[in-house]
């Protein structure tokens, strides 16, 4: 069946129905063994009640579950706020943080279209128009001309015009959450617009003026960190616990004692962990205690609220949320007076703290920030560890997490790990800053409400498993252990739902993990065997 | 007479709008708040080491206590070719580069053209004895194969843009009639002086001679009409290119400078710090809850509360 072209007026669309539809044979094709888009997962379809209950007519899937309003005076008071939002996202005083780039951008698309290119999620999804990175941005560009600007009939002709009603505001509401915000559109851009950003200040609005964002980053993401000190749910009690017992099983595991210092007063380094590493990847914050302490350093990590986990979702919606939690960080290394912040394997955490946060931490709270990529790289190659390469002979290949490599410039650190201790180590291409998301970038890798998994790895995901499967094609053979280094946990997240959900482990023994595994994996102090083969 | 002292008029109304509009959007952009940073890598003024692969002085140990370097070769070497042979374009999107590389370069030919041949005829008035003669001759031939091939290019470039944006699906989606009519505006423009142009009776006068016309106010000088069209179309389209998108030229300096490559650390003292203090004490409005902007906190004051904990430090 021919499908019908998606139009922008088509977002307006009072119809409670999505605009679109994808089927697998739809989807960019998939290499070897995932050839055929006839034995890939069905789609399971959204259920009846929550399209009743929800606004869920943009695709196959929904992220936010905006409940239906009840009323039409109802939506037109959301719509009210949408103006009201839209206006503020233009105002210094309400979004001097991101004004001049927006501002550029909105004035100067020249509708070339070379970002679409650059999209992974368009060309997975088979360049579906509604995934082109301007179709969203030429919507909001629309009603900028429109409400924020006031143009009347000649900007309309100048601009294009857009019917401004609930449908489209629900319906951008979820389109805002079908970009990873990895910017590789911006990249390419000749003028320098930038649609990534217009998905960020999109969330923005949502969230800071109607309350609207995905539950997974705000409830039980910024909300939860500022409440109990972390995004999991733990705090400092149970981190500590948690952190004792890694201690003690890595101890038992390498043969090596390790024990991890907690607020010490004046430690050179205070080393802040994405707290989800404590609970889904333990062997990573131990790794790093063992590497830490094997090689003399004087580190420390903190029990005060927010300082044990460098988690920052404001980063992806919300400026306000962001900054707080920015600043608890920042307040957590000066208390304990440490001469730098060293970020654990977490991309969004080291451009949250290095990058975004750099203009607003001020004072004493301008505490210096650096990669534990650099730093493990100096251990590495400062031969501070015995370490044995022929330990890691098995093919081994490095996700670039877009937060650490395309936006902070932190390339080359990890790749000099890896090629000294990895024998086997094959690039993908492309790859540096020219890589792809992990399609579970800006939050998606943990938003798991409804079907978004589905979406997740069948769209979002595709071009990196693509990338995957052809790194490692002529050895996918099950019976040869594979390992993609992912040195971040929201991308670590990703991989671990997206392999399992094509049964990658099984079927082809391909297996993730982080840096810093690899290092300890390599130290010939250590028992032989830390990566262990198994599921996880 | 009227005519062409309006003629005139128009010709010279153009160039300061021009260049009044262009400094209105230019101050305005300039005078943004600084934003937070945004950067995307490469930035080419890294090290060169690290710009080849795009890294940052975050690759480096302790990268605060070391100077951090700006490579002005690097940043140069990026620009330029940009600037004007569309690098980018033509790494991402080549069929597009065939058609904005020719646009983009006929105007710069067009635009140096006119310079040449304005100071040709401002030269000829003030001091003739400096372009008699061979030096003549060569800026006659200059601004003339110059301004023919700008023509040519431009022209070419601008319907093969029209002609793609009406028959590729993809561009047409997001195509406006506003689109149509700059394209056409340019056609139409350089059609008019050309075709003018050409038209010219014999012994009339040419360029240099209209150039010392237009500047020296010569009201006595009769224009082919199409080329009095021409003139008056391309001082309306001068006027009016700053006041659209197409004022891009302007835009692309902030895009790259102050947001793509804009790396500056902020330092304690420094001057970034400075403004952003300023900027915490703006006083926003944002209407969700959990923001707790009323319009009587700052920013400084919401970011330093905890919504999560009843609103506490």
């Amino acid at each position: 069946m021919k499908k019908e072209k998606l139009n922008l007026s088509d977002m307006s669309k009072q119809e409670k129905k999505p605009l679109i539809h994808l089927e697998n044979e739809d989807l960019m094709p998939l290499p070897p063994p995932l050839v055929e888009p006839g034995k890939d997962h069905n789609w399971p379809p959204l259920s009846t009640q929550v399209q009743e209950k929800y606004e869920c007519f943009l695709d196959d899937t929904c992220a936010v579950s905006v409940p239906q309003p009840k009323s039409r005076e109802e939506e037109e008071e959301l719509v009210r706020k949408f103006l009201s939002g839209l206006e503020k996202l233009f105002t210094k005083e309400n979004n001097w943080t991101f004004l001049q780039p927006l501002l550029l951008t909105m004035e100067h698309c020249a509708k070339c279209q070379t970002c679409s290119e650059a999209c992974h999620i368009f060309e997975a999804s088979g360049r579906n128009e509604l995934y082109r990175p301007t179709y969203r941005s030429e919507i909001v560009r629309r009603l900028y001309f429109k409400y924020v600007k006031r143009g009347g009939l000649v900007s309309a002709w100048q601009h294009g015009d857009v019917k401004l009603n609930w449908p489209l505001v629900a319906r951008l509401i979820e389109l805002s959450y079908r970009c990873n915000l990895c910017r590789r559109c911006a990249q390419t851009c000749p003028i320098g617009a930038d649609n990534g950003l217009v998905a960020h200040e999109l969330r923005k609005l949502f969230s800071q003026e109607m309350g609207i964002a995905a539950k997974e980053i705000h409830d039980n993401g910024s909300m939860l960190q500022l409440k109990v000190g972390s995004s999991t749910g733990m705090n400092k009690e149970a981190v500590k616990d948690n952190i004792a017992f890694i201690d003690e099983d890595i101890s038992e595991k390498t043969g090596v004692g390790v024990k991890t210092p907690w607020d010490v007063e004046g430690a050179d380094i205070l080393l802040i962990h994405n707290a989800g590493e404590i609970l889904a990847w333990p062997e990573n914050p131990g790794a790093f205690a063992l590497v830490l302490n094997t090689a003399g350093i004087s580190w420390t990590m903190s029990s005060e609220l927010a300082g044990y986990d460098s988690i920052n979702y404001g980063l992806w919606y919300d400026d306000a949320q962001f900054a707080r939690v920015a600043l608890k960080h920042a307040e957590a290394a000066r208390k304990l007076k440490v001469k730098k912040i060293v970020l654990g394997e977490c991309g969004h955490a080291h451009k949250a703290l290095s990058v975004i946060a750099d203009r607003i931490l001020g004072g004493d709270l301008n505490v210096p920030r650096e990669s534990s990529m650099t730093l493990l790289r100096e251990i590495v190659m400062g031969g501070r560890l015995k370490l044995d390469t022929s330990r890691n002979n098995f093919p081994v290949t490095l996700h670039d997490p877009c937060n650490l490599v395309r936006l902070m410039g932190v390339v080359e650190p990890q790749r000099e790990v890896v090629r000294k201790l990895c024998p086997q180590f094959r690039e993908m291409e492309p790859h540096g800053v020219d890589n792809y998301c992990c399609g579970g970038g800006s939050g998606f890798a943990i938003m798991s409400g409804n079907n978004f998994p589905d979406w997740r790895f069948h769209v979002s995901g595709r071009k990196k498993l693509e990338q995957i499967l052809n790194v490692f094609q002529g050895c996918m053979d099950p019976s040869i252990p594979k390992y993609i280094c992912a040195p971040c946990s929201n991308c670590k997240g990703q991989f671990r739902d997206m392999l399992a959900y094509y049964d990658l482990w099984k079927r082809n023994s391909i297996l993730y993990g982080g840096l810093v595994e690899l290092i300890v994996n390599a130290m010939t102090d250590v028992k032989p065997g830390f990566i262990e083969w198994e599921w996880r | 007479m009227i005519m062409v002292i309006l003629l005139y008029a128009v010709i010279y109304a153009a160039a300061p709008v021009f260049l009044i509009a262009c400094t209105i959007r230019a101050v305005h952009y300039a005078r943004l708040p600084i934003h937070l940073r945004w950067e995307l890598y490469p930035v080419p003024h890294e090290e060169p080491a690290r710009a080849k692969h795009g890294g940052s002085y975050f690759e480096a140990t302790d990268w605060w206590e070391k100077p951090i370097p700006f490579n002005l070769v690097g940043e140069l070497k990026s620009m330029l070719p940009e600037m004007i042979f569309q690098k980018g374009l033509w790494e991402f999107n080549r069929t597009m580069w065939f058609f904005s590389f020719p646009f983009h370069f006929g105007l710069y030919l067009l635009i140096g053209s006119t310079a040449l041949l304005m100071a040709s005829a401002l030269l000829s008035l003030l001091a003739p004895q400096l372009v008699s003669g061979g030096i003549g001759l060569l800026f006659h031939y200059a601004y003339a194969v110059g301004w023919l091939a700008g023509a040519a290019l431009t022209v070419a470039g601008a319907l093969g843009l029209l002609i793609r944006r009406l028959t590729d699906k993809e561009l047409r989606t997001y195509t406006v009639p506003g689109d149509i009519f700059n394209l056409l505006f340019f056609v139409v423009t350089l059609g008019c002086l050309l075709t003018g142009y050409l038209l010219q009776e014999q012994g009339a006068p040419r360029a240099l001679a209209l150039a010392q016309g237009v500047l020296t106010f010569d009201t006595t000088l009769r224009f082919q009409p199409l080329l009095a069209t021409g003139l008056v179309l391309s001082a309306l389209l001068t006027a009016y290119i700053p006041m659209t998108h197409m004022s891009h030229f302007i835009a692309k300096y902030f895009t790259y400078h102050t947001v793509r490559w804009d790396d500056r650390p902020s330092l304690k003292g420094g001057v970034l710090e400075k403004r952003v203090a300023e900027y915490l004490t703006y006083r926003p409005r944002w209407a969700a809850p959990h923001v707790g902007a009323d319009g009587s906190r700052t920013w400084a004051d919401i970011v330093f509360t905890n919504p999560a904990r009843g609103g506490k430090k």
